[in-house]
């Protein structure tokens, strides 16, 4: 469903050189698969998934998903990719404040070709518990709330692949497992393949894969036999 | 959820900001309709004088043909002077006149108002005129309407009481002065200052408001008018055309400045009209008998060198593209500039809020945004400010227009409804073969393409910005 290959990332620093961030020679999800990428802080686990889902493009490298090459198309073939494919959980929600629970979901689908489904909205809502929160803006609600409802947003499009980064690193310990089975939960029964960034090993402990950042990023490995390099993200 | 309803969101959030741009620009579109309208009011007020029932004015023939239209049409300006009798009495039909002939200009012509002017009464202009003006003449032949009295009636050519000293007074007149029917007034000589003629006339009429330079004048009986002292043209003074108004009576008692009086200073009933070789007029109000004979005839009474004859209409046409249209246009360039002032406001608050919603543009980028959709809900969003600023000054202008048209209406004689759209003007024209092509329209109607314009205008570099927008960093970057 996902396949990375001979993926390379750096970044232009200030002075002009160039700080690598990823050097990733194979990675792969197969569909409806949930797995988890753990790895320390600016071990480039956010770069990555901008990778994955189009949002930047890689210096050199492969990403495919079902079946497409994304780095093939152009920018606005990407974006409109991500808006067909791709669902994206953010560690800081990233819900808009000035629209309602339930148009920060209709905003999922907003940007993709067929029209704004609004039962389906809706639906999401109700699964993840807000059906009676639908016209409350983020600032009125709990953090716990609010995550749930990114969560609705990312599925809004009925994704082929979820990315989640850090999805539970912002909510508190009483919420953060209901949002990992809701994410899980509903990526088993929409069939969606689900790769899950995080540092917390109580959330990769519930995954049958996880695979460590440091395993397949060799600039994360080259750093650890030589000098130490700046942070990345 | 379309565009329009994100950047919809969008102004929500920043409201107050929002808001006051929105007012700002209410405040130029306001102003743009505002003065719309009145250039409107003043055209049509132009177009009321100049639709004047008569379409030749003849004066003395020195002096300008502008002054002599200014001071006949508008009671502006000095009189340039004065044309004998026998001008007059060329005009004028066999059973008006002594010898029992028709005068020379008679077959051309379906009147002539005679018009005598040099006094005023408390700064309005005093016309001497005769009966006929009120009586027969239609000052707006296309609708024809005639002078209307709210009060009292037109004056005799001999009242059995006041003789031939009854005056008539416009609308505006009896605001300012609150005369009322009966008062007796004696009006001032030369100049609004000058010495206060000794014989006083008696207010018989009140005009309705007519929105002409009537309302603003006091007319009295031509009779008594000449009768005054000081307008009677020497016996002795050389019989040419163009004299100057002469003083020949010095008053005998001191001047009253122009306040009503009440009692008899003369007993007027018995005076006698003045004799023809003393009497001259300021101008005469020509309505020739059909178009065609009209050019013909003001070749003919220049030729005479005894007087002037001119169109009204060429003059107040001229002077209106001379002087009124630029104070227009200049007028519409400075509200104009207003509402790119506003429309900068609108480019200035969207910009400012840039760094703001770098991290919403990122986010719906993150969702599947393209570059052209985030930078078109921007100019959306400058577009709503704009139109919707506009059409809050559009019904603000019609508002406080509609509000004080009673006023207008008073001094103009011009009607404005609330929502009643600016006079049309040619927007294009194309000479065909098959004919002319030509479109006209309401300013107004433009306005809504012209702010949509505008918008996009000053919302393109924060939407280029949008367009720029780095999605990586700016989603790093804590909302």
């Amino acid at each position: 469903m996902l396949d990375v290959a001979d993926l390379k990332k750096a970044f232009v620093e200030p002075g002009g050189g160039h700080l690598p961030v990823l050097d990733i020679p194979r990675f792969q999800l197969a569909a409806a698969e949930q797995m988890v990428l753990m790895g320390s802080s600016g071990g480039g686990k956010t770069t990555l998934l901008h990778v994955i889902s189009g949002i930047s493009r890689p210096d050199s490298g492969r990403v495919t998903i079902d079946g497409l090459e994304i780095g093939r198309l152009s920018e606005s073939g990407r974006d409109q990719f991500r808006a067909e494919k791709i669902g994206y959980v953010f560690q800081t929600f990233n819900l808009l404040p000035g629209f309602t629970a339930l148009e920060n979901v209709l905003l999922g689908m907003t940007f993709r070709r067929e029209k704004v489904d609004r039962t389906w909205a809706k639906e999401l809502l109700r699964r993840v518990g807000l059906e009676h929160r639908l016209q409350h803006r983020p600032p009125a609600m709990s953090v716990g709330e609010q995550q749930r409802v990114a969560v609705a947003r990312a599925l809004a499009n009925r994704p082929r692949l979820l990315l989640a980064d850090e999805p539970t690193a912002n909510v508190d310990p009483a919420n953060q497992q209901h949002v990992v089975d809701l994410i899980r939960n509903t990526c088993r029964d929409e069939q969606i393949a689900l790769l899950v960034v995080t540092h917390a090993p109580e959330v990769a402990c519930q995954f049958e894969r996880v695979d460590r950042l440091e395993d397949i990023n060799l600039v994360v490995q080259n750093r650890r036999k030589g000098p130490a390099s700046g942070g990345l993200r | 959820m379309s565009l329009w309803k994100i950047a919809w969101r969008s102004i929500q959030r920043r409201w107050v900001a929002s808001l006051l741009t929105a007012i700002s620009m209410a405040l130029g579109v306001g102003l743009v309709v505002a003065v719309l309208l009145i250039v409107g009011i003043v055209q049509e007020s132009f177009r009321n004088n100049t639709s004047l029932g008569y379409n030749l004015i003849v004066g003395a023939p020195t002096g300008g043909r502008l002054q002599l239209v200014l001071n006949t049409v508008y009671y502006l300006s000095q009189p340039i002077g004065n044309v004998n009798y026998n001008v007059y009495q060329n005009f004028l039909g066999a059973a008006e006149r002594t010898d029992g002939r028709d005068g020379i200009y008679r077959p051309y012509v379906d009147f002539a108002i005679p018009v005598c002017l040099g006094d005023y009464y408390q700064g309005f202009r005093v016309v001497g005129t005769t009966a006929q003006l009120f009586d027969e003449f239609q000052f707006d032949p296309e609708r024809q309407r005639k002078f209307e009295f709210t009060h009292g009636r037109n004056f005799r050519f001999r009242d059995a009481e006041h003789g031939f000293f009854e005056a008539v007074l416009g609308a505006a007149v009896v605001r300012e002065t609150k005369l009322k029917l009966g008062d007796k007034i004696s009006v001032a000589h030369g100049e609004p200052s000058g010495r206060t003629h000794e014989s006083g006339f008696t207010i018989v009429g009140i005009l309705k408001s007519s929105g002409t330079p009537v309302d603003r004048a006091v007319f009295v009986n031509m009779e008594g008018f000449l009768l005054l002292d000081g307008h009677a043209k020497p016996v002795a003074a050389d019989d040419t055309a163009g004299d100057q108004v002469e003083h020949a009576v010095e008053p005998t008692e001191p001047p009253t400045n122009g306040t009503p009086t009440h009692g008899t200073i003369h007993d007027l009933a018995a005076m006698e009209p003045l004799p023809i070789e003393q009497r001259q007029v300021t101008s005469l109000l020509v309505k020739t008998s059909s178009l065609l004979v009209t050019e013909q005839l003001r070749r003919k009474i220049n030729d005479s060198q005894e007087a002037q004859a001119v169109l009204p209409v060429r003059e107040i046409y001229g002077l209106f593209d001379a002087i009124i249209r630029p104070i227009q246009q200049l007028l519409l360039v400075i509200t104009a500039l207003i509402c790119v002032v506003s429309g900068i406001g609108i480019l200035v608050s969207i910009y400012n809020s840039m760094s703001d919603r770098q991290h919403e543009i990122a986010v719906m980028r993150a969702l599947g945004a393209g570059r052209s959709t985030v930078m078109w809900v921007v100019l959306f969003e400058s577009i709503l400010l704009s139109v919707g600023g506009g059409l809050l000054g559009w019904i603000g202008g019609h508002a406080i227009v509609a509000a004080v048209s009673p006023q207008i209406e008073a001094r103009t004689g011009v009607q404005v409804g609330l929502f009643q759209l600016a006079p049309r003007e040619r927007l294009w024209e194309l000479s065909t073969a098959a004919g002319t092509l030509k479109m006209d329209v309401s300013p107004e109607v433009l306005l809504v393409p012209c702010l949509i314009v505008l918008a996009i205008l000053v919302g393109l570099l924060p939407a280029l910005a949008a367009y720029r927008t780095d999605v990586s960093r700016a989603l790093s970057a804590s909302p």
